[in-house]
């Protein structure tokens, strides 16, 4: 049963605040230059009038990102009561600033923090910047789907009695494939050994709106979770929330949000994060059943083409897999013959269809309150006919691997040492600086400080020959790699 | 007092009909439905205010696009009919005797509702005991099947509503399969005359051909749509549309038509030059 929320969420404060400013019709001798869209006509007409004229700087009656007394703190009490938390920052930054400015809230330089390392790049560019040291956690692994899974319990209980001197753990929950660990459990640990226990829950929006979904980081107790409402959400690319809880001082957070964050906050952002809250608290639960029948359909549809497998509640197994979000729709590929990213190259080149990710073994296709039936229909068919028009034999299909990483030295003392630029092929043994990842999902293969193996070297030629786009390294083309000296 | 309903054929282009009466006007769960009497072209159905068929000049799709695969496959038998919830085609395919079964796909139950009640000539045969209704989506549907027709006839709205999918080349690849060996498939495929229409009749038009082995287009003058300039495609995998073309067998059948003729079929598929070069380069 729904708890009644304390706050009316009807209410949208941002954007009432917005059009009693467009109807004012304030003169403006302020920045931005554009002036309300007059100076900029061409992307007037390309964005709109009534997009451009809201693209204003703070001032009072609008609020200051950098410092909320009235609107925007309004919106940020209503965000915090609808998602059940003690505090919500509405953040401009992408959810990439939500979890640097949660790390660093919590970690300083040399504590060590607890943490899978299937984190998203953004964690580890944290470490670098506040120079913190990660404790690794490595996750389980489906062997038959290639994925890597959620922490199990007594890996974290390991990790929390070998080093009890460190500050936080931190969970990726769900997975981008919609794993979840057993969020509850692991926070309790965390507390226990007086450890923060902070969640990068940049998929899990909907977990706070949604009936019988997995259990959010904020009703699970954690102390801060990072929230991408753009993507589940409904709001606008880039905008983010972070959210803590009672054991955690906003005034604090709130200063490390400040050390990096822009002091021109954009409305559009904002407004959309306050309207998305908005129809979240009125409308989610009815929104979320109905992308949860359109991703079990699909599951269905898919698995009985024959050849794929669409994954779901099945996998469930109480502990790495402690939990699933039905609204993720990943479908393993391997069985008929072709790697996940050459379904999603099909898929786009030949019919038209964009879908989140391929990785070695599978694809995901992101389900959201945007779609409709008829496209979900034009999905399962095209995966009906790439599988009739080529289907082949999977054997020689490298299955996707964890690779357990050999950590030297701290990211931020990787990443800032002396370094040397060598070719890829001749770097087995050294130290990597930089980052190497596959774009989506950016959960790294290499970090900074980490060896390099012949192991690895062989999982990034067959991902760059089956077209995964690369990143992270300096050199474009990845022949070459930054390493220690 | 003067009524009168508008369509834009092109951004700049306006085609007005004046209406004695709005006779129907319903929104379903995928389209306004509205159905007009007019002096000129009697009653006038139209789908999210696209005029979809008119009484006085539906017989010219309606024949064209059934009677020129049924002239060139000689044994038809299932045929599979998506969209057409006016009846109109079913009409046509149930003057064959041959045809033991006509299986019609319509996702919108209220067009049929609406055409049985104002439309009852071109509904009148929708009751005929060989046809087959489901409301349901094509591609669903059609994903199931695999040999099972002879003929399926796309006829979809405009792809830019709600039969998009209709368009696409993973609909034209389950067609492909859904169809017996010697099968053929014909779609309505726009016009070549506006910029926005003839930009995606290419654009099928290169989806089809790269599935199916032959592919030609042949059109049709209907005046009630955009620039009175219908165009039609043949897809087929075995029979080509011409060179396998049986019109003394055809004109044997003794059907009466308004449009189709045995030499105008011929005729039919040879194309302008500005027409022949745009399919020219995306095939």
């Amino acid at each position: 049963m729904e708890e009644k929320k304390k706050y009316d969420q009807n209410r949208a404060p941002i954007y009432e605040a917005l059009q009693t400013f467009r109807h004012m019709r304030v003169v403006p001798f302020d920045v931005p230059g554009h002036k309300h869209g007059r100076g900029n006509p061409e992307l007037t007409a390309f964005l709109g009038e009534q997009c451009v004229s809201i693209d204003v700087n703070s001032m009072k009656p609008l609020d200051n990102l950098c410092h909320p007394v009235s609107v925007i703190r309004e919106a940020e009490i209503l965000t915090a009561d609808a998602f059940g938390a003690a505090h919500a920052f509405l953040m401009v930054g992408g959810t990439t600033s939500s979890v640097q400015s949660m790390v660093l809230s919590a970690c300083k330089r040399g504590d060590k923090i607890i943490m899978p390392r299937n984190v998203h790049r953004s964690v580890i560019n944290a470490l670098v910047l506040c120079g913190a040291v990660p404790v690794y956690v490595n996750p389980e692994v489906d062997r038959r789907l290639g994925i890597s899974l959620g922490m199990q319990r007594e890996q974290v209980a390991r990790a929390i009695a070998e080093n009890p001197d460190a500050v936080a753990v931190l969970v990726n929950n769900p997975t981008y494939y919609g794993i979840c660990s057993d969020l509850k459990a692991i926070v309790k640990m965390a507390h226990d050994a007086g450890m923060y226990c902070l969640v990068d829950e940049a998929h899990g929006t909907h977990f706070y709106f949604g009936e019988n979904m997995p259990l959010a980081a904020m009703k699970a107790g954690a102390d801060m979770a990072s929230v991408s409402m753009h993507k589940s959400g409904g709001s606008l690319t880039q905008s983010s929330l972070l959210l803590t809880g009672p054991g955690i001082n906003p005034g604090h957070v709130r200063q490390i949000i400040n050390l990096t964050q822009t002091t021109s906050g954009s409305y559009l952002l904002m407004s959309s994060l306050d309207i998305s809250r908005r129809n979240l608290a009125l409308r989610g639960r009815e929104v979320f059943a109905r992308v949860v029948a359109m991703a079990d359909y699909a599951r269905e549809e898919i698995n009985a083409i024959g050849g794929y497998y669409a994954f779901g509640r099945e996998l469930i197994n109480g502990n790495s897999v402690f939990d699933f979000d039905p609204t993720k729709l990943s479908v393993h590929t391997r069985d008929i013959g072709l790697a996940g990213i050459e379904v999603y190259d099909i898929l786009r080149d030949e019919y038209d269809i964009q879908i989140e990710f391929g990785d070695i073994g599978n694809i995901l296709a992101y389900l959201s309150i945007g779609d409709r039936p008829q496209e979900l229909e034009r999905l399962v068919s095209a995966l009906a006919e790439i599988h009739r028009r080529y289907q082949t034999d999977s054997s020689g299909l490298l299955s996707q691997e964890y690779i357990a990483p050999e950590v030297i030295t701290s990211p931020q003392e990787a990443f800032y040492a002396r370094k040397v630029s060598i070719p890829l092929e001749e770097s087995i043994g050294r130290v990597c600086s930089e980052f190497v990842m596959c774009y989506p999902p950016g959960i790294p293969i290499l970090a900074p400080g980490e060896r390099i193996t012949a192991e690895i070297l062989d999982y990034i030629r067959y991902a760059k020959v089956k077209g995964c786009s690369m990143t992270g390294p300096e050199d474009p083309e990845i022949l070459n790699i930054n390493v220690l000296q | 007092m003067e009524l009168w309903f508008s369509e834009f054929h092109a951004p700049d282009v306006k085609h007005s009909i004046r209406i004695n009466r709005h006779l129907y006007s319903k929104k379903s769960d995928y389209q306004q439905i509205d159905i007009f009497d007019t002096p000129e072209f009697g009653r006038v159905l139209t789908l999210d205010g696209n005029v979809m068929l008119t009484e006085r000049d539906e017989f010219i799709y309606d024949e064209m696009i059934t009677h020129v695969p049924m002239a060139v496959h000689p044994d038809v038998r299932d045929v599979l009919v998506i969209g057409a919830g006016d009846g109109g085609v079913v009409k046509e395919l149930a003057r064959y005797d041959s045809i033991q079964r006509i299986d019609l796909v319509e996702m919108d139950a209220l067009v049929i509702e609406a055409c049985r009640t104002y439309l009852p000539e071109n509904a009148c045969r929708l009751d005929d005991r060989r046809v087959h209704i489901y409301f349901d989506n094509a591609l669903r549907f059609i994903r199931r099947c695999k040999n099972e027709y002879d003929l399926i006839i796309v006829d979809s709205t405009d792809p830019f509503g709600p039969s998009e999918g209709y368009f696409t080349r993973e609909f034209y690849g389950i067609c492909y399969n859904a169809l017996r060996e010697d099968g053929i498939m014909v779609n309505q495929q726009g016009s070549p005359f506006y910029k926005h229409d003839a930009d995606e009749m290419q654009r099928s038009h290169k989806r089809i051909v790269s599935t199916f082995p032959i592919s030609r287009v042949y059109q049709a003058h209907i005046p009630t749509y955009a620039a009175g300039y219908w165009l039609f495609g043949f897809a087929s995998k075995k029979y080509h549309p011409i060179d396998d073309f049986n019109g003394e067998k055809w004109r044997l059948l003794n059907l009466e038509t308004k449009y189709y003729t045995t030499r105008l079929h011929i005729g039919a598929f040879y194309l302008p030059a500005f027409l022949e070069k745009m399919l020219e380069e995306v095939e």
